[in-house]
């Protein structure tokens, strides 16, 4: 079934067609129609879930890992403030193991005060144990929320799933929605590894001393690095049942490519329409898309990357003090590789706070990375009014 | 009202198991073994952090003989919202979440979520076992703390300057239920008042008095009687309030003056004739409106405990 929908009305499908138990959330620009739509789909009865709508995002996360630790398949989804609000939950979940999937969309932190998208939001939270996935399109929103609780339940490890603010969420495509049946087979109900139950009683959480803290540690880093192969088989069975699957890494036109942008988010798609231009043109330039950005995906990336002469990195999100946080972690990924074969790479910082990223910023960006800028710094910003 | 009867009405159980950590004399594990005693093993606990976290053991030990999920800090209530959520998805609407916070987890950083899930009626009973301060981090202050008192936040030479927070009233201004006080050294009492709520649906609240030896700097053996002090003083009277309409005062209190209830703590020795004069006023002044607001109807005679 096609339908038209923006990019949050696109999660609240996932959720549903995922048949989510227990959802918790509290609103927050450009969120609040995730937790509109889902409520509406509550009240309705067409998506038979309890919905706790609580005092803030603090508790909307607790709830959920409440939820999660009973055994069923729980919801949450925020945005800028709301996901900082919830940082130690973050951790508390990613801790206990729990498989809880949100979805963040994507929007700049104050101060000062700014609704529109970036990733500041989201990445600030990339060390709290978290599976971190960044959308393009809204078809890629419902198909990736529904495909985050098979790998979610999978490893028991929760999965985050992020869309541009407004770019993404209040934006319109068409999306073919999943048939129910068919998501039914791909996703069965959830059956929980571990969970409160009277019958069987246990105490989770409780006090570590340093002679075992590390090894669950040890087991929680094991299996985030199981999480692009399982992801991949996932979309293996996803494209077979429903024909479409985008991988931990896309490679666009990236064949004997001098130079790769490498690209996360919305602005992947303007990148492509770039890449199509200057490859008309004759100009071997070419894209990679980053989906996954927790675990970080260093061996998918050093294969992708190998022997490419240059990369430019776009990034939304500014580690202050640092540079952009895709191309930090690019670089020290990048540098086992030996030195002839490790590519030249620039970092952009770009977009930050909704500025629009147009065709004329990407190729501003290709035109420095060609011409070798060395930056005074390791950052180069594009699109800054001096 | 003989010791066989007292003996008939605290309910046998095993659900809390030796070898517990909390400090000689602390009245918490009592006041546990009492409450899932009563309440049963379908019973799961959530146990944000506090002295209890240790209390009840560390990893993979467990002294309560009933789930527990251990939790941050401000999320008691919040937790268990979710987990009674799957509950009640599941068709287990019989099984208790029971709540257990200290005060400060409760007055302060865990207000604003206590608030929500009573604002909510949450189906959860909430057992706040208040020792007066932050003990776990080694006795500071929390609004739970009294006028007068000292805390390694509050010295002696400057104690707690606000008076405690009434937190009953204002979880009875949510219209819950069911709201309560107790305490482990009135085990009767407090074991009908978990029986009530037991038997109810939505949030109910039971606010406990719970001596810390540590913390009060009394001896190991005195807790429980400071305690009764507490209320037979009227420091801590025994009430219940049902739908936050209607209060009552659930025992006989002899309204002893509270002079040796603070003499006999370290964490009042410093206080002046003048200031107990104060206490003292600020006590008969209290209980002068919860006698406008309740009716005064015992529910157990005084001399039966
Ligand atoms: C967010 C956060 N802040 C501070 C702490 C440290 N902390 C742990 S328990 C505690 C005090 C608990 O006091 P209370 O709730 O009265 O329980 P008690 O220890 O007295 O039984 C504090 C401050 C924490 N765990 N989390
Ligand atoms: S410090 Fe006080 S409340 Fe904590 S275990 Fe010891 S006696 Fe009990
Ligand atoms: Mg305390």
């Amino acid at each position: 079934m096609k339908k038209v929908m923006v990019g949050n009305h696109a999660v609240a499908w996932g959720v549903r067609l995922a048949r989510v138990e227990v959802i918790s959330a509290y609103p927050i620009t450009p969120q609040t129609q995730v937790v509109e739509k889902l409520s509406e789909m509550c009240a309705d009865g067409t998506l038979p879930a309890r919905f706790i709508k609580v005092e803030s995002e603090h508790s909307a996360m607790a709830a959920v890992i409440g939820a999660s630790a009973t055994g069923v398949r729980a919801f949450t989804a925020s945005s800028s403030h709301g996901l900082l609000y919830m940082h130690e939950m973050l951790h508390w979940a990613g801790g206990a193991r729990l498989p809880i999937v949100m979805v963040d969309v994507n929007r700049a932190v104050g101060a000062p005060w700014n609704i529109w998208t970036d990733q500041n939001d989201s990445l600030s939270q990339r060390d709290t144990g978290w599976v971190q996935l960044y959308c393009e399109t809204n078809q890629e929103v419902v198909d990736t929320t529904i495909m985050a609780f098979k790998l979610a339940e999978t490893l028991d490890v929760p999965v985050m799933l992020m869309l541009d603010g407004f770019y993404l969420s209040h934006t319109a495509e068409p999306v073919d929605v999943p048939d129910q049946e068919m998501v039914d087979r791909f996703l069965p109900k959830r059956a929980a590894s571990y969970k409160l139950d009277v019958e069987s009683p246990h105490a989770f959480g409780a006090l570590v001393k340093p002679d075992a803290y590390m090894e669950m540690r040890f087991l929680q880093q094991e299996a985030l690095q199981q999480v692009p192969q399982t992801l991949a088989a996932i979309e293996k069975d996803w494209q077979r049942m429903f024909g479409r699957s985008y991988g931990a890494l896309e490679a666009y036109r990236a064949d004997d490519a001098e130079l790769l942008l490498v690209t996360s988010g919305t602005v992947t798609s303007t990148a492509r329409a770039v890449v199509d231009a200057r490859r008309a043109a004759g100009e071997r330039v070419g894209l990679l898309k980053m989906k996954m950005f927790r675990p970080f995906p260093t061996a998918l990336l050093r294969d992708a990357l190998r022997g490419v002469p240059r990369v430019a990195v776009l990034d939304r999100n500014i580690s202050p003090g640092h540079g952009g946080i895709f191309a930090e972690e690019l670089r020290s990924a990048l540098y086992d590789i030996p030195d002839a074969e490790r590519p030249e790479l620039f970092g952009f910082v770009l977009g930050l706070g909704g500025r629009d990223i147009t065709p004329a910023v990407i190729d501003e960006v290709i035109e420095k990375t060609r011409a070798g800028v060395v930056p005074s710094r390791e950052d180069l910003w594009v699109g800054v009014n001096p | 009202m003989s010791q066989l009867r007292i003996n008939e009405l605290i309910p046998e159980g095993r659900l809390l198991a030796s070898g517990h950590l909390a400090c000689p004399g602390c009245a918490a594990p009592l006041a546990m073994k009492l409450a899932l005693n009563a309440l049963g093993a379908n019973t799961i606990v959530v146990m944000p952090a506090c002295c209890y976290t240790i209390i009840a053991g560390p990893w993979p030990q467990s002294s309560l003989q009933v789930p527990v999920f251990h939790t941050a800090f401000a999320t008691g209530p919040a937790v268990a919202s979710g987990i009674r959520a799957a509950l009640d998805t599941q068709g287990k609407f019989d099984t208790t979440v029971l709540v257990w916070v200290g005060d400060g987890g409760t007055f302060d950083i865990g207000l604003q979520s206590l608030s929500g899930a009573a604002e909510r009626n949450e189906n959860i009973l909430y057992v706040c076992y208040d020792n007066e301060a932050y003990m776990n981090t080694g006795i500071q202050r929390s609004s739970a703390t009294p006028w007068g008192a000292w805390t390694t936040t509050t010295p002696a030479q400057f104690p707690e300057a606000s008076n405690k927070k009434d937190i009953l009233a204002i979880m009875a201004a949510h219209n819950i239920p069911y709201a309560a006080t107790a305490t482990p050294a009135y085990p009767v009492d407090f074991i009908a008042k978990v029986n009530k709520a037991k038997a109810m649906r939505g949030t109910r609240f039971i606010h406990l008095l719970s001596p810390c030896p540590p913390g009060w700097k009394c001896g190991d053996d005195e807790g429980l009687e400071l305690a009764r002090m507490a209320v037979q003083s009227r420091v801590f009277p025994m009430v219940e309030v049902e739908d936050g309409q209607h209060w009552r005062v659930t025992m006989e209190h002899a309204g002893d003056p509270v002079e040796p209830y603070l003499r006999r703590q370290g964490r009042f020795r410093h206080l002046s004739g003048e200031q107990v004069t104060h206490i003292q006023r600020e006590i008969t002044a209290r209980w002068e409106s919860l006698q406008r607001r309740a009716q005064a109807e015992p529910l157990v005679p005084a001399g039966a405990m």
